[in-house]
């Protein structure tokens, strides 16, 4: 008796623990969103006008061609039952054949996801690495107005840096290292040294975004009362700027960042374009273009479940980060 | 409309807004006359001049069919431009659709699509594209639905969040009161409130459309042959790059310089419509400086230490002196030629109003004020130390272990990323040379020495887990960690409810008794000030008016300043059916520090020579010390008149 007490008490204690109530709330978003995400990729090809496979095959295929595809396709059932079988397909992880290539739409992407993945971590890494120091320095140069100069220097540049879209960038990498100065390989995955172009391509514009949003967030953590009460401790600037301030400024820095990973993975479809990357962002244009609708539909949904993992991370190192939110949302 | 139409001029008129503006100009004009003109020059084929790199007659070169590039890239302004403010508009309107779905549709139906919403936004802008041409097919049409589509979500998203706000408003609240309908009160109330912001962004969407666009132009997915568009003559040229490079470099500036002029356009006004509110510069200054005053006067001939007694002084100021420089250039001396010193476990007290500069005092003598502030003084020295040269390693120690701050706002003092127990730490690693877990169990034996019960536990606790009272004392705890001789307390109670306040000036008291710790306290309170020290110091307009034993406080205060002060402070037998006193008048101006006694305006002894003359601090041997010609008079009359009343003190403190 009095153990069920105590169970029912810890039950109360756990469902009572922010922590515990922050992943629950959190994972239920997740299922929900994943149920969203796989749902538009299943709409997807039914709310394309016309009969898709005819659209594929071309208006010169015979009837009966078009026919044994939409067969083969479940095309010829009614909604509610492709969608089913569409789901039962998924949990068993049978995503399709491509009506080009006639592979498995699950290998395709088991083939190209890696160099995708390495291409977007790298430069994210990159990315990170380049602004949160630059991004530091600059408010601690810059702090109370001091320097302006240097302020007026760094803001526009990074503007205009930003506004660059990221397969000009690449062009323009191509041109300088690769053709005129044939530094480095300008196309295709090779050695180490291939992936120098597209990475830095990828990751410059991200930077940018990243430095200035470190600076003006470092500038006001700079303002708080716990910087002057780590000043009247009489720490070293240095320990000041990287244990109280940065952390500090970092919280809003990886929101931002999350968003910007969001986008730089996306950015990797048309830096593999410019690159000929053999990842998942060229795969999923000559798809498009010679609608290979399966193969479509495996991409969507690998990049749109990768941004939901994406933005869980974000989330679970935020909490970790700044236990209050956390807290405070719950 | 009028003061909008004003306020875009002025923002327009920065260099980055002038800029923005003559680029977009060019832009717009290209897109409208580049086709008429150059149509035919960029149509032209060229036969004998197939993929030629630059010429006199080429200045870009020459592609595959030897047109010209240059006057391609300008012609193609024109359907790049078109394309991507079409996109834009669908966006826009979408995204006002989704946005406004909560106040048109009702509660219900708007939380779904704000959810929805909330996933779309989730993904980028390129991927939901990408996606919508998968549906809307390959071409110039499926391109522009489908961007249009993908910009839609942050627009609905930034529209709902405008809405929003307003819909709070009293205003649209009385309105939906008095049964007018949704759709009216969204054309008359809200969206005229929201339609600036909107429009700011849409100028900003529509550069990222463009972008988009020449994104998938360049895949393939957009514009097709024979129309082309940056994006597509950038797809042509990229394939060429190796013979010609300017064929993918022109057009991508091309994009480039467009991207910028509808994004920094939009910048430039959101920044400026941002900035109504004054110079941040100035507004930080007012904080820091509390509203108080300067102009270099003369420095009085106060003496430094009045009746030290025993032997050194813990702490010695002379002529300290605080500025800031204004809103227009000049200085401003928030604190001005203060001057005293304290003796070993002596409590001193610093009154005064908000913008008296007592604040900045503390700071000053604690070397923590920041630049642009700067401090000046003939002598500030700690326990022997001149703390006016820098601090080096030594000088830091010796600060960092003796002398300790507790500061006005518990709730943000400390650091809300570390837990408490790291950093009381820090000081014992920083200063003493400990490790990690010697330190924390140094800050665990500290926190028990201010009473924080469960002190083993509560170190590891972050700062969100402590009340208010709590962090005080885990603050003063902070300021144990070493072995003080001068603790300064800025405001310490000021944030805490009463009983807190008592416990926490007791924990003070005891901390002072025990070890001979100085107490420099700071308060706006007058009464705390008078039970828990020993002396104290009356600042007005950054001076120190008057310097008096606590226990004469009611019986010789001579300064008119302070006798109001004593005034102002109810006590139980205030009538309450009568108006609480005040201080008549308002605190000195920072920028303007009238050229006599700044107190001459708001005194009922003034005359002409306090208007004209400033009052030196003037010691009358005993330790005493009062600036004011009348001080004798002022003492002549009852201390207090029998009817004592206020709020607190006088013009109260935050």
């Amino acid at each position: 008796m009095t153990s069920a007490i105590a169970e029912v008490r810890t039950l109360r204690a756990v469902a009572d623990n922010p922590w515990v109530r922050f992943a629950v709330r959190r994972f239920g978003r997740l299922l929900v969103s994943v149920w969203v995400v796989i749902t538009a990729a299943f709409l997807m090809i039914h709310l394309i006008p016309g009969d898709p496979v005819r659209a594929a095959l071309g208006a010169t295929a015979p009837v009966e061609l078009v026919n044994a595809r939409r067969a083969q396709l479940g095309l010829n059932d009614p909604l509610w039952l492709q969608y089913t079988h569409y789901l039962r397909d998924l949990v068993h992880g049978r995503t399709g054949t491509s009506t080009l290539s006639g592979l498995p739409v699950s290998q395709i992407i088991g083939d190209r996801l890696p160099a995708t993945f390495e291409l977007a971590l790298y430069a994210f890494l990159l990315a990170i690495v380049i602004s949160v120091p630059v991004g530091l320095t600059m408010a601690v140069l810059t702090r109370g107005g001091r320097r302006r100069p240097a302020e007026l220097a760094f803001t526009s540049t990074s503007v205009v840096i930003a506004a660059v879209p990221e397969f000009l960038i690449g062009a323009a990498l191509v041109y300088v290292f690769g053709v005129s100065l044939g530094w480095v390989p300008v196309a295709s995955r090779s050695g180490p040294s291939s992936y120098i172009l597209p990475v830095v391509a990828l990751a410059i514009g991200p930077a940018a975004v990243l430095a200035r949003i470190v600076r003006v967030e470092t500038l006001s953590v700079l303002q708080a009362d716990y910087i002057r009460t780590a000043r009247a401790k009489r720490l070293p600037d240095r320990q000041v700027y990287l244990r109280h301030a940065l952390p500090n400024s970092l919280t809003a820095t990886l929101t931002v960042a999350g968003l910007l990973l969001g986008g730089l993975v996306a950015g990797t479809v048309l830096v593999e374009n410019v690159f000929a990357w053999p990842g998942l962002g060229s795969t999923i244009v000559q798809s498009i273009l010679a609608k290979d609708y399966p193969v479509v539909q495996g991409i969507v949904l690998v990049y749109g479940l990768n941004m939901l993992l994406i933005n869980l991370i974000v989330d679970v190192v935020l909490a970790l980060l700044d236990p209050r939110s956390t807290i405070r949302e719950s | 409309m009028a003061t909008r139409i004003r306020r875009w001029g002025s923002a327009l008129r920065t260099p980055v807004g002038v800029a923005a503006t003559l680029l977009l100009a060019v832009v717009l004009l290209m897109a409208v006359l580049a086709p008429v003109l150059w149509g035919d020059r960029a149509a032209a084929i060229d036969t004998p001049h197939l993929l030629n790199g630059p010429s006199s007659a080429h200045w870009a070169g020459t592609d595959n069919l030897g047109r010209d590039i240059f006057f391609r890239v300008l012609v193609a302004t024109r359907l790049s431009v078109e394309l991507a403010l079409l996109s834009t508009s669908i966006g826009v309107v979408t995204g006002l659709l989704l946005g406004t779905a909560p106040l048109l549709l009702g509660r219900r139906i708007g939380r779904l699509v704000t959810a929805v919403v909330n996933i779309a936004v989730a993904f980028p802008g390129l991927l939901l594209a990408l996606t919508f041409a998968v549906i809307f097919g390959v071409g110039a049409k499926g391109a522009v639905l489908a961007i249009g589509f993908a910009g839609a979500p942050s627009l609905g998203r930034l529209t709902s969040t405008l809405v929003a706000s307003i819909a709070e408003r009293d205003y649209v609240a009385a309105a939906r009161i008095a049964g007018v309908g949704r759709f009216r009160i969204l054309v008359r109330h809200v969206l005229p409130n929201v339609g600036e912001p909107l429009v700011v962004n849409s100028t900003i969407a529509a550069g990222s459309s463009l972008l988009a666009f020449a994104g998938l132009s360049f895949l393939g997915l957009g514009v097709q042959p024979p129309a082309y568009d940056w994006g597509r003559l950038l797809n042509e040229g990229l394939n060429a790059l190796y013979v010609h490079p300017l064929a993918a470099l022109v057009p991508g500036l091309a994009v480039v310089i467009a991207g910028l002029a509808f994004n920094l356009f939009g910048e430039a006004i959101a920044k400026g419509i941002g900035l109504r509110t004054p110079l941040v510069v100035g507004g930080r200054l007012a904080d820091l400086a509390e509203g108080a005053t300067g102009g270099d006067t003369a420095r009085p001939a106060g003496p430094a230490e009045p009746a030290t007694g025993r032997d050194h002084p813990v702490l010695a100021v002379e002529g300290l002196r605080v500025s800031f420089p204004g809103p227009s250039g000049e200085q401003i001396w928030p604190v001005r030629e203060v001057s005293f010193a304290m003796r070993r476990g002596e409590a001193v007290g610093v009154v005064g109003e908000s913008g008296s500069g007592k604040s900045l005092t503390a700071l000053a003598i604690a070397r923590l004020i920041e630049e642009p502030g700067r401090v000046r003084a003939d002598r500030l020295e700690f326990l022997g130390e001149d703390l006016r040269r820098g601090l080096d390693r030594a000088r830091r120690r010796l600060l960092g272990t003796s002398f300790a701050m507790v500061f006005q706002d518990p709730m943000t003092s400390f650091n809300p990323t570390k837990r408490i127990g790291r950093q009381l730490g820090e000081v014992a690693q920083e200063h003493q040379g400990m490790n990690r877990g010697l330190a924390m169990a140094r800050a665990v034996d500290r926190l028990r020495a201010v009473r924080v019960p469960a002190a083993q536990r509560r170190a590891r606790q972050f700062p969100h887990e402590f009340s208010g009272g709590m962090r005080q004392r885990a603050m003063i705890g902070m300021g144990l960690m070493g072995s003080p001789a001068l603790i300064v307390a800025d405001e310490p109670t000021t944030a805490l409810d009463v009983t807190v306040q008592r416990q926490v000036l007791r924990l003070l008291e005891n901390i002072r008794r025990a070890d001979d710790v100085a107490l420099l306290l700071i308060s706006h309170d007058i009464t705390v000030v008078g039970q828990v020290c020993e002396r104290v110091l009356v600042m007005y307009a950054g001076r120190i008016v008057e310097d008096l034993p606590a226990d004469e406080l009611h019986t010789r205060a001579r300064h008119p300043y302070t006798r109001a002060l004593l005034a102002a402070v109810p006590d139980m037998e205030t009538d309450r059916d009568r108006p609480l006193a005040v201080i008549p008048g308002r605190p000195v101006d920072p920028a303007n520090t009238p050229v006599g006694c700044a107190f001459a305006a708001r005194c009922a002894f003034a005359d002409e020579r306090c208007r004209r003359d400033d009052p030196e601090l003037v010691d009358d041997g005993n330790g005493r010390r009062v600036a004011c010609w009348h001080a004798d008079e002022a003492a002549a009359l009852p201390v207090l008149p029998v009817q004592r009343e206020i709020d607190e003190v006088g013009v109260g403190e935050r």
